[in-house]
């Protein structure tokens, strides 16, 4: 049972850096078009040649 | 329009030296909307960025103070092919976005914590639990602890503000045995830590809020899309009028900007933007919006006019005034704070199954506990169990029952062109049993079109629209349109007469029936369309009369028959002329209605109707109607109602089609009837679950998936809301 030690507190660092990056991507605005965050990844205008 | 724009009022400074705009745009669908505008704007000189939101049709674009003149930037997205339109937000608006970021916030707190409770809870069950060496199992119960407090304690936040203003309120509501359950499961749970004991409810308390946070996101989100929608609906109805300066030059500012005693000009052909008084000028007004009277109205300097009415013939100059005392405007205003004080308030769905719910459950814990502690079972394991049943019978599926079918249902709606103000409007139009409409522009379509195209020689037809298109009359118009008219003759026009041809070989004049002397042609025509404007055509030794009237809408007989067949009463309450509103009457098969009522008279009808036991949906769309639709059970106005009308209504429907109205019914009572066996499964449920929590035989285990079981087969059951049945296209 001396593997808990270790594992559970991995697993626990594991969902705070998952809750983290949640509160994170809420807080810089990640949700607020969630429509347009579909297109603007396909979207290639950082392309160079397509700069004009 | 070559007139200066005054948009100062929208303009925010979000960092020194920095502006920035937020504008609703039409038309942006996809990815390549986007690029194209924030591409097109960045390449403006002066333009810091411009941000794109897809999900509402907005834009934010900043820019250098000073750097460039704003009206530019509504000039480049023209060009680039967007109408733009400039709003404000208002503080409701940004408190409705920061609650479900704050809910967001807490649904993600809480689902960590369950999701990591869990993974202990599981290790506990598979074996743990039982196993002789209680240090492991002690061990787990303090990790569970340390996770579900503090994330019960911040994920539990909006229940336990609301229960605590329920309870000071002195109205217990649904999130009272919510508060109460989660909090005691903590409690119990600590307890039986700190003593070494088996079962702890840490998993189930913060699965429970994780549920319950769902429901409520969803109940916010909904809210906060209409809310963006009206906003949005609300820039694009351009809420501008040319504002005459000192120096006598025309601005156009925000209606926002301008106050009563400012002077505005409204040009022929434009709908009139403020009520006020006519300073100078002479023209016809068109105030079918403002009182469904579809004959249009002389005015004269000192006569009054209402924002909504469209200016006809001539230019106006109107004194700006608030609504003063005897004028229509003050009687609407009037009888709508007497309609919506009036208002039976309407007890959503959701609220009564609470208080019915709410005393049953304390009663039965209560219960539960005496009980046990008559039947000798000392006080600790009867409390134990009292508080499973409180735990057991949290509203989990209860709080998703009603939200889940009412997002699925108005999204239904609104691929259908139906936008709803309100989710608890589908409640209530799902038990209307009377339908009542408005005539002008309701049944009809807002603008008019030639009546009897059918009855004129193609040639004569054809000179009529070209000689229109040299008129900016509404009603010349719909001639140039029914002719297909592309190419305009030269003509000269007469403001209030009409219009004639320049050139002297082919004499052709098009105007109203006196300036023709055409009385003896139009006689026939006007008793054929009683309800239509008369228009000549007058031609060397002959003259051709047009009635253009506003048409019935495509499908107004097919709704008005769907309704009937549904078992709805129909009814029309008009205040135009009676043969006007006969003639649609009778077209649309419809044997009751009523002509020439004023708002008052539409009030008191609709009383009569409440209380012959009807529950009546209203749909109408003047300033006339607001009154109306704010006294029925529930109103619809279509999207080119008059602004009261649309403020008053608890949806809106677009387009030209009435068909909204009859998917609006339908949809509204499936989502009823989903709502109703929601609220039934759950209640199964309980039946289910209680006496086996009241007899002590519910583990841990057991409530977490009978919890997590009934929200995911409401869940699922509400999705049926989307109306797989005919599509309207």
């Amino acid at each position: 049972m001396n593997v808990l030690v270790y594992l559970v507190p991995l697993a626990l660092a594991l969902g705070l850096l998952g809750l983290a990056a949640f509160l994170w991507a809420l807080k810089t605005g990640q949700f607020d078009d969630l429509d347009g965050a579909g297109w603007r990844a396909i979207s290639d205008d950082d392309l160079p040649e397509d700069r004009g | 329009m070559t007139e200066a724009q005054d948009l100062s009022l929208f303009i925010r400074h979000p960092a020194e030296g920095v502006a920035a705009m937020d504008l609703v745009v039409n038309g942006v669908y996809c990815g390549a909307c986007i690029v194209a505008i924030e591409k097109g704007l960045g390449r403006q000189a002066g333009v810091r960025g411009a941000r794109v939101n897809l999900a509402n049709k907005r834009v934010t674009v900043e820019w250098d103070e000073g750097a460039l003149e704003p009206p530019v930037i509504l000039e480049r997205l023209e060009a680039l092919g967007y109408a733009a339109f400039p709003f404000t937000a208002d503080a409701a608006d940004s408190a409705e976005r920061l609650e479900e970021k704050r809910l967001l916030r807490c649904l993600g707190v809480a689902a960590f914590g369950a999701m990591n409770v869990m993974l202990l809870s599981v290790s506990l069950w598979a074996g743990a639990e039982n196993d002789p060496n209680a240090a492991t199992r002690d061990l787990f119960h303090w990790l569970s602890a340390l996770v579900a407090l503090p994330c019960a304690a911040y994920a539990g936040m909006p229940f336990f503000d609301s229960a605590a203003r329920s309870i000071r309120a002195g109205a217990l509501n649904m999130d009272v045995p919510i508060s109460l359950g989660v909090i005691l499961a903590l409690a119990m749970s600590m307890l039986q830590t700190v003593t070494h004991q088996h079962g702890s409810y840490f998993e189930g308390a913060v699965m429970l809020l994780m549920f319950l946070l769902a429901g409520r996101l969803l109940d916010q989100r909904m809210r906060r899309r209409t809310r963006d929608f009206a906003i949005n609906l609300g820039a694009m109805r351009a809420d501008r009028a040319l504002k005459l300066g000192d120096d006598g030059e025309a601005r156009e500012t925000p209606i926002a900007a301008i106050r009563p005693g400012d002077l505005v000009l409204a040009r022929p052909g434009e709908r009139i933007a403020v009520d006020g008084a006519v300073e100078d000028g002479r023209s016809e007004v068109d105030q079918s919006l403002v009182t469904g009277e579809t004959a249009p109205l002389t005015v004269a300097p000192g006569a009054r006019v209402y924002a909504g009415t469209l200016n006809l013939t001539g230019a106006l100059r109107i004194r700006v005034e608030t609504a003063g005392s005897g004028t229509f405007l003050d009687e609407v205003n009037g009888l709508l704070a007497g309609a919506v004080e009036q208002r039976s308030s309407y007890v959503r769905l959701a609220d009564r199954a609470a208080r019915l719910y709410v005393p049953v459950v304390h009663v039965a814990a209560l219960a539960t506990f005496a009980a046990w502690l008559l039947l000798g079972a000392g006080w600790q394991p009867a409390l134990t169990i009292a508080i499973t049943v409180l735990i057991i019978t949290c509203p989990c599926a209860l709080g998703l029952a009603v939200p889940a079918v009412q997002v699925v249902a108005a999204g239904a709606l609104f691929r259908r062109g139906l936008i709803l103000h309100s989710g608890e409007a589908l409640e209530r139009l799902a038990d209307v049993d009377c339908v009542v409409f408005d005539k002008t522009g309701t049944l009809t379509e807002p603008r008019p079109v030639l009546a009897n195209a059918a009855d004129i020689a193609p040639a004569d037809l054809a000179l009529a629209g070209r000689l229109a298109l040299a008129s900016r009359h509404p009603l010349a118009r719909a001639i140039a349109e029914a002719a297909g008219a592309r190419a305009p003759v030269a003509a000269e026009e007469f403001p209030g007469e009409g219009v004639q041809a320049l050139d002297p070989a082919a004499p052709a004049r098009l105007g109203s029936v006196a300036w023709i002397a055409a009385e003896r042609e139009a006689a026939p025509v006007a008793a054929r369309w009683p309800d239509a404007s008369l228009i000549a055509l007058g031609l060397p030794g002959r003259a051709v009369v047009f009635a253009v009237r506003q048409a019935l809408r495509s499908d107004a007989a097919e709704v008005v028959a769907a309704l009937r067949r549904g078992g709805r009463e129909i009814e029309i309450l008009s205040g135009d002329r009676e043969p006007a509103v006969a003639l649609a009457a009778r077209e649309l098969g419809v044997a009751r209605y009523r002509a020439g009522l004023k708002p008052a008279d539409k009030i008191a009808r609709l009383r009569a109707l409440k209380d012959a036991g009807r529950r009546t949906l209203m749909v109408g769309d003047g300033l006339n109607d607001a009154p109306a639709l704010a006294a029925a059970h529930v109103s619809i106005s279509p999207i080119s109602a008059a602004h009261v009308a649309q403020a008053q209504a608890d949806a809106l429907f677009l387009g030209e089609r009435l068909a909204p109205v009859a998917d609006a019914l339908r949809i509204a009572a499936r989502a009823r009837r989903l709502m109703v066996q929601n609220l039934w499964i759950s209640a199964i449920y309980n039946v289910i679950a209680v006496p086996l929590a009241v007899l002590g035989f519910v583990t841990p285990l057991i409530a977490a998936l009978a919890m997590s079981g009934s929200s995911v087969v409401v869940t699922l059951n509400a999705l049926r809301a989307r109306d797989a049945g005919r599509r309207t296209p």
